[in-house]
């Protein structure tokens, strides 16, 4: 094999058979995008190609961009790459993206889960060669429970506080967990309201033929007395400022991964923290890795030095790949879009 | 068991005030009198007797998960609770259990009489018969530190509530040696008998931070009493029954480690209760901290150390006189029996009283707090004249004004992710100044800071490390030298274990220097000039 399907260049993931960036953090002229959260999808490339589920989010957070868009499974020739998206879980629209030089494939797994959360297209494992891989959550102690438990703890806890008189705020992404969470929590408790950065999410996905039970956006207009009992579902870091406390009394929580560790719940200072995420956990890493059949295995976010350990005691071949992913974050980009 | 974790997610799960008293309280009226007992000594730092070394858990755990034991020693600093990582880790409980909280203490305590085997077989059963909480709660009686976000102070409020005896009764009560393997809720809570237990401190008083100083203060500068603030050890001295006991503030007895307070027993009369500050003492003047941390953790003392730093007691307050509890009495009345219980006292007694300052207005008074350092004081204490002796940290009677830290601007080099609370952010950080001329010669490292930041600053810090990272040593890394931070700290000596040749007390990050350039840090000679100043 003359020259890797992959290289790892400081300006992104790059294909240099297709003469294209995957995922790239610095301008470049054509871009492959996984998905829409900022850390992936960046301004100032001349083209992209995206699915056509994603390309909503990233015409509406990146506004007039050049972009193609891709069905899932769609072969494109692209010089000479043959180049797939594959569904990735992670939020409606979001791909794993597989490149096959010569008969030698390679995946790039943006940002992935495992677990069908019955909004997000279901991750299925894409055969490869060598697998790029996040790891976000790469350590044995992080392992989750299915959606529908997780969701049963939050709609018991928004009844409770609903019985006290009280409002439930909720902190989550803007896009993808914030609807991952309205589409599983039951909405006949009460009232939903919604940060303006997740009603605008909620809005270009509406557009896009998703179903979402009602919500209501709150303006500077809105009085929080005429919806007792309600859900508020914000942006993680709206919470303790001004725009939460128009609310009254209220109990506050965090829906991320990063609730798995009771320290990290606790300097965020929340009364709940409910342990959902939208990246695969150590055993859904594992899996997803064993399906692909891969040999070698680039980690590049997460608890790297640590996964990658853990993969070549497996047996595989396993390398670090700095990027400027950042996996889940409870401080993230996203709030801001 | 069940009813306890309910009561440790109660508490978990809030962070407001009232609903954790409101747990405790119910807590304290409904579960059984053995459980309720356990449950006091747990929030007051007693735990059962450690009956199984750490170092097996880990190896017993990792092994039960089907993980290699470096992957959970990797995992452990991450999640920063030994117990939580344990708790993480373990695959799902096949059974179920109805043992109370008592009964699971028992099954901890009998595990020291065991064999090894014997021992990790309790234990792999115990995992396996408790979910997730419930096995976290049950870990951390294996291997102490509890905390469950109450202070005492709440505790006692809540255990007010449920038995309607007063909160500083019960703060008393709670205070000194008991021991849930040897006392009961009875004898501790309801019926106490005070002359059972000669060693029983009170309740320590605590200070605030006077921030803005004095000058606001709504009462006029005669009304106040003012004493340096010594920099040593607070502790309590109680002199009952010819035999002597030093408290810290941490309810740590302390008596055996400083031998030359014996002589006090003889000397005071039975009956003294004192609040102090231990001192390592030469001439008439104390000595630098320095000297006193060669004896701390020291719990037997060789002679030549007793030689270069003998200790006294610095007293700043009497709390019981002759057998009677004075401590509601005004601070200047109990400052005059201190006064005449230390003038009966031979010169070479190892008691002292802390002079009271002479001021007659607060900036003469900031005119004395400025000298502190070179007392080897942290500052200035003050104390209403007519306030009684309270129990805990309060606001309006005593107020503590310390002294300006010393600063230093310096250059961040290394950074390391944090733990526990702080896992996903970069929180660990060394700092370097200029060894020759500045932003030519070379950084040298002469500090860590972990504290003093923002949240909003670490995670700012953090998403920057990340893309400025040169090199890799493991979990540290190297990071581009382009950030300067100030760099506040208690004090400095001289360390030959540490390149720079200083070592730094207390040092914390004052200020993220965004207006300085690295060739603007502070240099080596900056650093060894305060050496020389203060050290």
């Amino acid at each position: 094999m003359s020259q890797p399907v992959l290289t790892f260049t400081d300006r992104g993931i790059y294909c240099p058979a297709a003469d294209v960036f995957i995922d790239p953090w610095k301008p470049v002229e054509r871009a492959l995008v996984t998905h829409g959260h900022a850390d992936h999808a960046r301004p100032g490339m001349g083209r992209y190609l995206v699915t056509e589920g994603a390309a909503p989010v990233m015409r509406h957070r990146l506004g007039d961009i050049d972009v193609e868009t891709v069905a899932y499974g769609e072969t494109r020739r692209i010089g000479g790459a043959n180049v797939s998206y594959h569904p990735a879980g992670h939020v409606p629209g979001s791909a794993q993206i597989r490149i096959e030089v010569a008969g030698e494939v390679w995946v790039v797994s943006g940002d992935y889960k495992v677990e069908d959360d019955g909004l997000s297209e279901a991750f299925a494992p894409v055969p490869c060669h060598a697998f790029i891989t996040e790891c976000t959550f790469g350590l044995p102690v992080f392992r989750w429970d299915d959606q529908r438990t997780v969701a049963a703890q939050v709609d018991d806890w928004w009844r409770a506080n609903a019985a006290q008189g009280k409002a439930t705020i909720l902190g989550a992404y803007a896009l993808g967990k914030a609807q991952r969470l309205l589409s599983a929590v039951d909405a006949s408790i009460g009232p939903i309201l919604t940060h303006g950065a997740v009603e605008n999410t909620n809005e270009v996905l509406r557009a896009q033929g998703i179903n979402l039970p009602d919500t209501i956006r709150v303006t500077p207009e809105t009085n929080p007395k005429d919806y007792p009992g309600a859900l508020v579902l914000a942006t993680p870091s709206a919470l303790g400022t001004p725009w939460a406390r128009r609310f009254g009394p209220a109990s506050t929580g965090f829906a991320s991964g990063w609730m798995a560790l009771r320290g990290v719940r606790r300097r965020r200072a929340a009364d709940r923290g409910f342990v959902m995420s939208d990246h695969a956990d150590w055993e859904g890493l594992n899996a997803a890795i064993a399906g692909t059949g891969a040999e070698r295995v680039f980690v590049t976010h997460g608890y790297t030095s640590i996964f990658r350990r853990w993969l070549e005691g497996q047996g595989y071949d396993a390398a670090i790949v700095e990027t400027r992913y950042e996996g889940e974050s409870l401080d993230d980009a996203e709030d801001t879009a | 068991m069940k009813r306890f974790v309910r009561l440790f997610a109660e508490l978990d799960q809030t962070t407001r005030t009232n609903a954790k008293v409101d747990a405790l309280a119910r807590y304290f009226q409904d579960a059984p009198e053995p459980d309720r007992l356990w449950t006091i000594a747990l929030l007051s730092g007693r735990r059962p007797k450690r009956t199984v070394q750490a170092g097996r858990l880990r190896e017993w755990a990792a092994e039960r998960a089907g993980l290699p034991l470096w992957l959970f020693e990797e995992s452990y600093p991450i999640v920063g609770d030994l117990a939580e990582t344990i708790a993480l880790i373990l695959p799902d409980a096949r059974r179920d259990s109805d043992l109370s909280l008592s009964d699971w203490i028992d099954v901890v305590r009998g595990l020291g009489a065991m064999a090894e085997a014997d021992r990790k077989a309790a234990i792999l059963d115990a995992w396996d018969r408790l979910p997730a909480r419930a096995r976290f709660v049950f870990n951390k009686l294996i291997t102490g530190g509890f905390r469950m976000g109450v202070s005492q102070k709440l505790m006692t409020r809540a255990l007010s509530r449920a038995t309607g005896i007063e909160e500083p009764d019960l703060a008393h009560r709670l205070m000194g040696e008991w021991r849930p393997e040897t006392t009961s809720f009875d004898a501790l809570i309801r019926a106490p008998d005070p002359s059972a237990e000669l060693s029983k401190p009170y309740p320590f008083y605590l200070a605030y931070q006077l921030d803005d100083g004095p000058w606001k203060l709504d009462t006029p500068p005669a009304d106040w009493a003012a004493e340096r603030k010594w920099d040593g050890i607070r502790g309590q001295l109680v002199l009952r029954g010819g035999e002597r006991f030093l408290w810290s503030r941490g309810e740590e007895l302390m008596t055996d480690r400083f031998p030359e307070l014996a002589s006090l027993a003889d000397f005071a009369p039975p009956g003294t209760v004192i609040d102090g500050e231990v001192l390592a003492w030469r001439g008439d003047t104390p000595m630098s901290f320095n000297a006193l941390q060669k004896r701390i953790g020291r719990k037997t003392v060789p002679k030549k150390l007793l030689e270069e730093a003998p200790v006294i007691v610095q007293a700043y307050d009497l709390l019981e006189d002759r057998g009677e509890d004075i401590r509601a009495l005004p601070f200047a009345e109990r400052r005059a029996r201190l006064d005449a219980l230390v003038a009966d006292l031979p010169d070479e007694a190892p008691l002292k009283a802390s002079p009271l300052l002479s001021f007659e207005t607060w900036d003469e008074l900031a005119a004395i707090r400025a000298g502190s350092r070179a007392h080897n004081a942290e500052g200035v204490m003050l104390k209403r004249r007519d306030a009684p002796y309270r129990d805990g940290r309060r606001k309006g009677d005593w107020w503590k004004w310390k002294v300006d830290p010393l600063v230093i601007d310096a250059v961040m080099i290394y950074a390391q992710q944090g733990h526990g609370r702080r896992a996903n952010l970069f929180t660990d950080f060394t700092f370097a100044v200029w060894d020759g001329l500045p932003g030519e010669g070379a950084l040298v490292p002469f500090t860590k800071a972990y504290s003093g930041l923002t949240d909003a600053e670490f995670r700012k810090i953090t998403h920057w490390v990340r893309r400025n990272t040169l090199e890799r040593y493991g979990p540290v890394r190297q990071v581009a030298p382009e950030h300067v931070f100030e760099i506040a700290f208690e004090g400095i000596q001289e360390s030959p274990r540490h390149k720079s040749g200083v070592a730094l007390r207390f040092p914390r990050m004052a200020r993220w220097r965004h207006d300085k350039p690295p060739a603007e840090a502070n240099t080596l000679t900056d650093l060894k000039e305060m050496l020389d100043a203060h050290g």
